[in-house]
């Protein structure tokens, strides 16, 4: 059978034009080609931190289509939620996409404990949403702080090869934490460093970043921020006074992803947009950082009622001797 | 046997059981428990046969009604099945969601006098019959060169995919979301169409050969452009879906507590809510629901919610029960199991704690003016009419726009709404690409979705010059629709091959 460059069969005409069969798709049970229905191959793991890891998944199709700025659905096992999670990197050579997850609730710390290389994920859907614009950028400042500095990676590689000045700033609680420290210096002309407490880098906040860069700089075009709410908000406000153009990538619950459901509407100016679909980057001065911080809590009863089932039923998987204790939950923040 | 007329017919219709509302309000099973064999028959004695029947033009699939019918009488049931499957492989859901009172039931002559011919009870006890006896269909004839990718696996897709199937085209369905069905997946509650019969009639659709791969995002993981000219697809229908909810851009619309219609049922129907946490995905329902809007997606609203523990569930329209848009027997439905009707009432602004939770709807009363551009009278606000509304959860059911996606990845033309553009064969702007069901027409119903797709599945044989295949089976059609390229209807019968 000939198949072509998407991994289908070719038929009649088509067939002097079949090539490029991957080779790899033969030895997984995919049922057309390239095309897998559920049930991704996870290609390897890497664990940058106690919380902080990788999953690098088999997706030739996604690899191919993922632009940056885009996000994916993963649902972890047959009974797991749909997650949202920004690309942190892709590969169209190797046929695979990265993503980073931070294991802060029930369904990441789940995905901590189960998902392994030689594994797979029960639901990858993407790449979602509408890709960023690298435009015109001469100079640009991109800013990734927790579950962000993965995501800001391909940002910061496609404005590099847009031709722009990257600044990269990244920011971490301490110098454990950080992790591709080498992948950012190769596509930016600047690494800005940030740390809570001054183990690495500068001492503070990734505004101080951003505030040091602007001092250097008086010419930049824009500012991109992925991270945690309080985080874009406050590049924002950092860069209101400024004039700079902020685009900020927002990470509201989701259910599907595709527009369907309206759970992830957020305030942009007076205006209420899908993020899934309309975004997920916006303009951070028009962005309602408030109404998307409500917004972000309001399952957090339910989530301590996961977290608390699971973690009663990790203690008796382990057999653990000591009876059910009133430990309180580990309770993080989920954004 | 004497030829039956309206005065030999049995004047009632059979009995079916229904579970009482006070219990039924509280659990997932079926609402409406189904014929058994000698209702069937008992009901099926009720058929006129009538040698023109209307019941067939007014089904949007055109099933043979009578046909099945006395296949039914003559015990038959297998080949009642084939008759059925001729037009639709979703009997068993077809059966429980069609609103055939506006549809073969509505012009049944029977109904003129009594009840008319419960035919779509009939058609969910052979779909319910054929699953538990394990029947399929087998394609109709061998494969042949042309490959037909589709875009969503609801209704209108996977009607769309059975009949190309059937004629011998090789078919892959995309969807989105991780299990196909589309709203019948994630939007038709249990209680009125049970998982178990979703997933068998699409076990069926597979045995005919078509692929159904889930968690495709079609436009962003490739384009529609790209199936044609990359992917190599001869033909491309899209049944997407409208499915993008609307919200009334009133104060308060973004506090927790307020949802629309679609992530409430999406999160208890596809992603099992009411399991939480054996699932992982939550859903707060609340004491005292607010549902806006009374369509029948209103109602499944409304009657989840009950389900999901809601004490009290109410349903706030602009208009009054007269203009109520959903179905007669779900809105009775879903009063016996107690919701409260709250006619010529709209919110205005939804009211907040402390905490940004919904406390209550600010609404407005209204009255009834003339007629509007959709012929009923249009709602007129009372001034100083506001009253609060306690609620501690508001779900919007008041319709839904396009979803963007394919217009933002794609040439396709859009009309002025944004709904994707066809012409009366359903084909749309770009050559090859077809397109039916609420993508095109705006929210409408599983079984028209469905005709959309058989339409579009002709258009696209015709578009690849497939010599038909529905006249061997189906009624005989007449006049010039019943030739294709000028080939004679009773020539286009070449070598069926029918295995089973």
């Amino acid at each position: 059978m000939v198949l072509n460059d998407w991994g289908l069969a070719m038929s009649g005409q088509g067939e002097s034009l079949g090539s490029a069969s991957q080779p790899d798709c033969a030895t997984l049970n995919m049922p057309s080609g390239e095309f897998i229905s559920s049930g991704f191959p996870i290609i390897s793991r890497t664990d940058f931190s106690d919380t902080t890891f990788l999953l690098e998944i088999h997706h030739p199709v996604m690899a191919r289509a993922a632009r940056p700025g885009q996000f994916v659905i993963v649902i972890a096992h047959e009974h797991g939620e749909r997650i949202p999670l920004t690309l942190a990197d892709f590969d169209r050579d190797r046929g695979t996409v990265t993503l980073v997850v931070q294991a802060v609730g029930k369904s990441t710390k789940e995905m901590q404990a189960n998902l392994q290389a030689g594994g797979e994920v029960f639901g990858l859907v993407g790449p979602m949403g509408v890709p960023s614009n690298q435009g015109d950028v001469k100079k640009v400042i991109c800013v990734g702080g927790g579950l962000g500095v993965a995501p800001i990676f391909p940002q910061a590689r496609a404005f590099k090869e847009a031709g722009a000045y990257v600044i990269g700033i990244v920011g971490f609680r301490n110098i454990d934490l950080i992790f591709w420290e080498d992948k950012f210096r190769a596509v930016c002309d600047e690494l800005i460093i940030c740390t809570d407490d001054g183990s690495a880098g500068i001492k503070g906040l990734v505004t101080l970043g951003i505030e040091q860069a602007a001092r250097d700089h008086s010419d930049i075009d824009e500012l991109v921020a992925i991270g945690p709410p309080i985080m874009m908000r406050a590049c924002a406000e950092t860069t209101r006074p400024l004039g700079i153009k902020t685009t900020v990538s927002l990470n509201p619950i989701m259910v599907d992803g595709t527009g369907m459901c309206g759970g992830c509407r957020v305030k942009i100016g007076d205006r209420i947009k899908f993020a899934c679909v309309d975004g997920p980057d916006f303009d951070g001065h028009e962005v309602d950082f408030d109404d998307l911080m409500n917004r972000l809590r309001r399952y957090k009863a339910e989530e301590k009622v996961a977290q608390e089932t699971w973690d009663k039923n990790c203690r008796q998987l382990q057999l653990d001797p000591e009876p059910a204790p009133d430990t309180p939950p580990e309770s993080g923040p989920t954004s | 046997m004497a030829r039956k007329t309206i005065r030999n017919i049995p004047q009632q219709r059979a009995v079916m059981p229904v579970q009482p509302p006070d219990i039924r309000a509280h659990n997932f099973e079926e609402v409406a428990l189904g014929f058994d064999q000698d209702a069937a028959i008992l009901e099926s004695e009720r058929c006129l046969v009538c040698p023109k029947p209307a019941c067939v033009d007014a089904c949007p699939v055109k099933i043979d009604i009578p046909g099945f019918i006395t296949s039914i009488l003559s015990h038959n049931y297998r080949e009642a099945y084939d008759i059925m499957t001729d037009a639709t492989l979703l009997p068993a859901v077809c059966g429980r969601v069609c609103p055939q009172e506006d549809q073969c039931e509505g012009v049944c002559p029977v109904g003129v006098k009594f009840e008319p011919v419960a035919i779509g009870r009939l058609e969910r006890w052979l779909g319910d019959r054929a699953i538990s006896e394990n029947w399929h269909t087998d394609s109709y004839i061998g494969s042949g060169p042309f490959k037909i990718g589709i875009v969503g696996s609801g209704p209108a897709g996977m009607a769309c995919a059975a009949d190309l199937a059937k004629a011998g085209c090789d078919v892959t369905v995309f969807e989105a979301l991780h299990e196909p069905g589309g709203v019948l997946r994630y939007g038709i509650p249990e209680f009125r169409l049970p998982n178990e019969v979703v997933d068998a009639e699409i076990g069926n659709l597979a045995k005919l050969g078509i692929k159904i791969i889930c968690n495709t995002l079609v436009g962003r993981l490739f384009t529609i452009e790209q199936m044609i000219e990359e992917m190599g697809f001869h033909a491309v229908f899209i049944g997407s879906g409208a499915g993008t909810p609307k919200f009334m851009d009133i104060p308060g619309e973004n506090l927790n507590g307020v949802l629309s219609a679609n992530e409430l049922l999406t999160r208890c129907n596809l992603m099992h809510a009411g399991q939480f946490p054996d699932y992982d995905t939550p859903l707060q329902i609340g004491r005292r629901v607010a549902v806006i809007g009374s369509g029948n997606t209103a109602m499944d609203a409304m009657r989840v919610a009950l389900r999901l523990g809601a004490k009290e569930v109410h349903c706030i329209y602009r208009r009054t029960d007269a203009e109520c848009p959903a179905r007669l027997e779900e809105l009775h439905h879903a009063q016996e199991e107690g919701v409260d009707f709250h006619w010529l009432s709209a919110p205005v602004e939804i009211l907040g704690n402390d905490d940004s939770r919904v406390r209550a709807l600010r609404c407005i009363r209204m009255e009834l003016g003339e007629p509007d551009s959709s012929g009923r009278r249009r709602p007129i606000p009372v001034p100083d009419s506001e009253f609060e509304f306690q609620a501690d959860t508001v779900v919007y059911a008041i319709g839904t726009s396009p979803n963007p996606i394919l217009g933002q990845t794609s040439g396709l033309k859009l009309d002025a709404r944004g709904y994707i553009e066809t012409d009366d064969d359903l084909a749309t702007s770009l050559a090859g690409v077809y397109a039916g069901g609420d993508i095109v027409t705006g929210a409408a119903t599983v079984i028209l979705a469905m005709g959309a797709g058989r339409k579009a599945a002709q258009s696209i044989r015709d578009y690849l010059a497939i010599r038909d295949t529905n006249s061997v089976y189906s009624a005989a059609q007449e006049g010039l629709e019943g030739t294709v390229f000028g080939i004679d209807q009773a020539e286009r019968n070449f070598s069926p091959v029918r295995l089973h």
